[in-house]
């Protein structure tokens, strides 16, 4: 079937499968890389975007569903912010608490964390807990908590 | 005698070589080998008990260093400390300098370097112009450098890193001293300048050319630590803004021109072969464009992954399981069992005479002690992309061992290990997952093996990709292990004699001895083979081993009455630094101290690759007798500290990768097969289970110890003898989740008392 949607603000239109997940039409058909594959069953985040806004696990969404959206990957995040920034203010603080180890997780846990703060500005421990089910294997969670804290309280 | 001759001599522990750029700069190459820690990839990355290392220093025109670092950073932070530790010696300023891995497409820091001097083509750029012919010869014996065994830093830094660096000051200030006319000694290296008293001053850059005209000092003077100003500060590493916007490249990442993608299909039951499949539907499919048989099933080749595993899933195949379907975990316990009741073992450690030990003691206590496998469930799953044309092959992997994976792939191939190029790529995490290494290729096949197996087949680059199903089935997993222990105590209640039998020695050597003063002691092991594939995961033997032997030291702390701090405080009064770091742990958790109601201390300690580490977890249970760990305080002896953020980055992921095997980490085999397959049923500790991590280092002077495993063996034990205090209930088995430690309303009052 033929699919539209725009990307970080670019229109595309993919005659593809309609069950394909949009996390292998951004990789494999769009060459958009920073969106990571992690469990392909949504159960691990590694795959977080936004589409129209909201985090949602892209190796779980058909493209059929997505049809018309407007989609930000990891890669579109910063112009997201505010297009004079080469960083949005959650990138900046990921790399002030040097949160990063392996960094696979991270574009997932960066759309989650951004998701949440612009519904939330001020996540209590709980609502972060609640809602950042993402998996780091490195063992990220302490400094993406700190890192979330710092963009709260500034 | 000639550096040719030089490097003829088996004796040489020690190389360096230097020689100036066509621009204008510096090329200094440091090369050492040494003893090898006893590991199975030291032994194959290198010759038997022989590990050599190779360290590439560049000054450029701009009086920018680069420092070439060959080493896979998988997080853990060691290209950016590495090169701090040159930076240091040499009085580099460190906004000068750049930390990059050893470069990828020319296969920089081994011998295809050698090789290119020899021919005259595909130099490097960045290293046209150097011909000094001792660099073929040097090449030759460089390896890349396995990554594991926490040695980066110790092996490495402290061997190639400090050297090169101080090798590189010495030449630079004798090219200044010659230049003016003064002594060297009257010169003073410092941020990227050498200056000399009467005013004269150069940058690095200036002195470079003259520099590469000198001989390279035989033993380079190292800093005083009381000097230094990069080494131990909380440096930002170079690797994460590429982390933090979608540009950092890890091996699954790699495209190429016409790549086509491939997803397997894998018999459940290990040593399983392929009897028939239908590939006609397969082929059908839109984008699928070949199926190739695997050992143990097929891959599937298509112009997308997710057509490829769709496809893959949908092929109709039939496996013989060739008996080993009867493999259980119950079946393997039983052969664990027997083998330790048969004591047909081999020696560990024998101190004393235990036999008599235990005759002679008040009492004696008996405990058996089990470990499930684990996977390492990295979180990029597995992946390799090859190409094979025109009599040559190309792989890009993230991988711990660049050259063993060069080597396999040749091997696989059938193309000379000249004609592979290895382009390493950032891993996605390793934890020892990503070592490719196998006790038999037909044994236990890679995705290494396969990718290239595939490649043969396909006149494209080909990316293998295996789903998380995949990895958590085809895992090389740490093994399932039982320890049985026998130990007899005196009327106090302390150890004289510590009986040990347990199944499968694996690395390191020293994983399952105790520091604790026992005067016999007999610690043997027992052979148990399985057809489940094996492979180092984070800290090896120490995991199972610190579980096993801290829990059950608690638990003769409980037998006699005793704090289990001061329990083991008596115990290694013999051993200052051990003593030191447990005090220290004590003093800052607050050991002895109230807790809220339902909240218990428990304490565990372990030196695995030269540093010690305590940790004590604060837990409490829920009440669905979940286990929840509030705090844990850690205190690590590494002897020194090259970068202080990074160092505790490591003890945090450490702990938390230690939580996820103690909380929940299993994997059980039936029917041959692993019956986990993806996170929902092989959980991970998440962000609503982390403890707060407080983190403290003793800088004991002490050899320079490892940071990237140390942290995660001690958890397990620190949570399970915490839930003992308050449940009553002594976990001998781990993953906790399986054990009902639903509180009793009486215990938990007594706990709180």
């Amino acid at each position: 079937m033929s699919v539209s949607f725009t990307v970080n603000g670019v229109s595309h239109t993919l005659d593809v499968e309609g069950e394909m997940p949009l996390l292998w039409a951004l990789r494999n058909e769009l060459g958009l890389n920073g969106t990571k594959f992690g469990c392909g069953v949504a159960a691990c985040g590694a795959c977080t975007v936004h589409v129209n806004g909201e985090a949602m696990r892209s190796c779980s969404t058909p493209v059929s569903s997505v049809d018309g959206a407007a989609i930000t990957t990891i890669e579109g995040l910063a112009a997201a912010h505010g297009a004079a920034e080469k960083l949005a203010p959650i990138q900046a603080a990921w790399i002030e608490h040097q949160v990063p180890q392996c960094g696979y997780c991270q574009s997932g846990m960066l759309m989650a964390v951004s998701a949440l703060l612009s519904e939330n500005p001020n996540p209590s421990d709980a609502e972060i807990d609640e809602t950042i089910t993402n998996v780091c294997r490195c063992g990220t969670y302490p400094r993406i908590r700190a890192a979330i804290h710092s963009l709260s309280n500034a | 005698m000639t550096i040719i001759e030089k490097l003829k001599n088996p004796t040489r522990r020690q190389l360096i070589v230097a020689g100036g750029l066509a621009t204008g700069g510096l090329l200094l190459g440091y090369a050492f080998s040494g003893p090898s820690r006893q590991t199975l990839a030291n032994r194959a990355a290198s010759g038997e008990g022989e590990q050599m290392m190779a360290t590439w220093i560049k000054i450029s025109p701009d009086n920018t260093v680069t420092v070439y670092v060959p080493h896979s950073d998988m997080g853990q932070g060691v290209i950016t400390a590495l090169a701090m530790m040159a930076a240091e010696e040499m009085e580099a300023d460190w906004s000068l300098v750049r930390p990059e891995q050893a470069p990828a497409e020319t296969a920089f820091a081994n011998e295809n370097l050698g090789l290119n001097f020899t021919d005259g083509v595909n130099i490097p750029r960045l290293l046209q112009g150097v011909t000094d012919a001792a660099f073929v010869k040097l090449s030759q014996f460089m390896s890349l450098q396995v990554t594991g065994g926490s040695s980066s830093v110790r092996f490495t830094g402290e061997h190639g890193m400090r050297p090169a660096g101080a090798a590189a000051k010495d030449m630079l200030i004798r090219a200044a001293a010659n230049r003016w006319g003064v002594p060297a000694s009257e010169c003073t290296a410092k941020l990227s300048h050498v200056t000399h008293p009467s005013g004269k001053s150069a940058t690095f850059a200036e002195l470079a050319s003259d520099a590469a005209e000198l001989s390279p000092p035989s033993t380079p003077v190292l800093k005083a630590k009381s000097d230094y100003t990069i080494v131990g500060k909380p440096i930002p590493r170079a690797d994460i803004p590429a982390k933090v916007d979608g540009t950092a490249v890890y091996g699954v990442d790699i495209r190429q021109p016409g790549q086509l993608y491939a997803a397997v299909r894998l018999a459940p039951t290990f040593g399983s072969e392929v009897v028939s499949y239908d590939a006609e539907p397969i082929l059908a499919r839109r984008g699928v464009k070949k199926i190739v048989p695997i050992p143990g099933g097929v891959a599937v080749v298509a112009d997308n992954f997710w057509r490829a595993k769709e496809a893959a899933a949908a092929l109709d195949i039939t496996f013989d399981t060739k008996g080993n379907e009867k493999l259980s975990m119950a079946s393997l316990y039983a052969e664990h069992d027997a083998a330790i009741a048969a004591d047909d073992s081999n020696e560990d450690v024998e101190k004393g005479d235990v036999a008599t030990g235990l005759a002679n003691a008040a009492s004696t206590k008996q405990a058996t002690y089990r470990v499930p496998f684990l996977a390492h469930a990295c979180m990029e799953p597995m992946n390799c992309t090859v190409w094979i044309r025109d009599g040559k092959v190309d792989v890009w992997v993230g991988s711990q061992d660049a050259l063993g994976t060069r080597a396999r792939v040749a091997e696989v191939s059938g193309v000379d290990f000249d004609n592979v190029t290895m382009h390493p790529l950032l891993l996605g995490g390793g934890f020892g997952r990503r070592i490719p290494l196998r006790s038999g290729f037909f044994d236990f096949p890679s995705e290494i093996d396969f990718a290239t197996l595939i490649a043969k087949e396909v006149d494209a680059p080909v990316q293998l990709l295996y789903t998380r199903e995949d990895d958590i089935q085809h895992d090389a997993y740490r093994i399932a292990v039982t320890s049985s222990f026998t130990v007899g105590v005196d009327e106090k209640g302390m150890p004289v004699a510590w009986k040990n039998r347990y199944t499968i020695k694996d690395d390191p050597d020293e994983a399952a001895h105790i520091p604790y003063g026992v005067a016999d002691q007999s610690i043997r092991y027992t052979d148990s083979q399985s057809i489940v594939p094996r492979g180092p995961w984070r800290s090896v033997a120490h995991t199972q081993h610190t579980f096993f032997n801290e829990s059950f030291i608690d638990e003769l702390a409980h037998d006699a009455g005793m704090d289990p701090f001061e329990y083991r405080r008596e115990l290694l009064k013999d051993e200052p630094r051990h003593l030191a770091v447990l005090e220290t742990v004590a003093e800052k958790a607050g050991w002895g101290t109230p807790l809220p109601k339902g909240r218990a201390r428990g304490i565990a300690i372990q030196k695995s690759f030269k540093t010690i580490v305590a940790e004590v977890a604060e837990v409490s249970l829920g009440a669905d007798g979940a286990v929840k760990v509030h705090k844990v305080t850690a205190v690590v002896d590494c002897g020194e500290v090259i970068n202080s953020d990074t160092a505790r980055q490591q003890v945090e992921s450490g702990i938390i990768f230690g939580l996820t095997a103690a909380l929940y980490g299993e994997i059980t085999i039936a029917d041959g097969a692993v019956e986990q397959s993806n996170f929902p049923d092989y959980e991970m500790v998440r962000m609503s289970d982390v403890p707060e991590i407080d983190v403290h280092f003793i800088e004991s002077g002490a050899e320079i110890g490892g940071l990237g495993e140390p942290a995660t063996p001690v958890i397990s034990a620190a949570v399970a003898n915490a839930v003992f205090t308050i449940s009553g209930k002594r976990v001998r088995e781990l993953p906790l989740k399986n054990h009902d430690l639903t509180p009793k309303a009486d215990k938990l009052a007594s706990a709180a008392e």
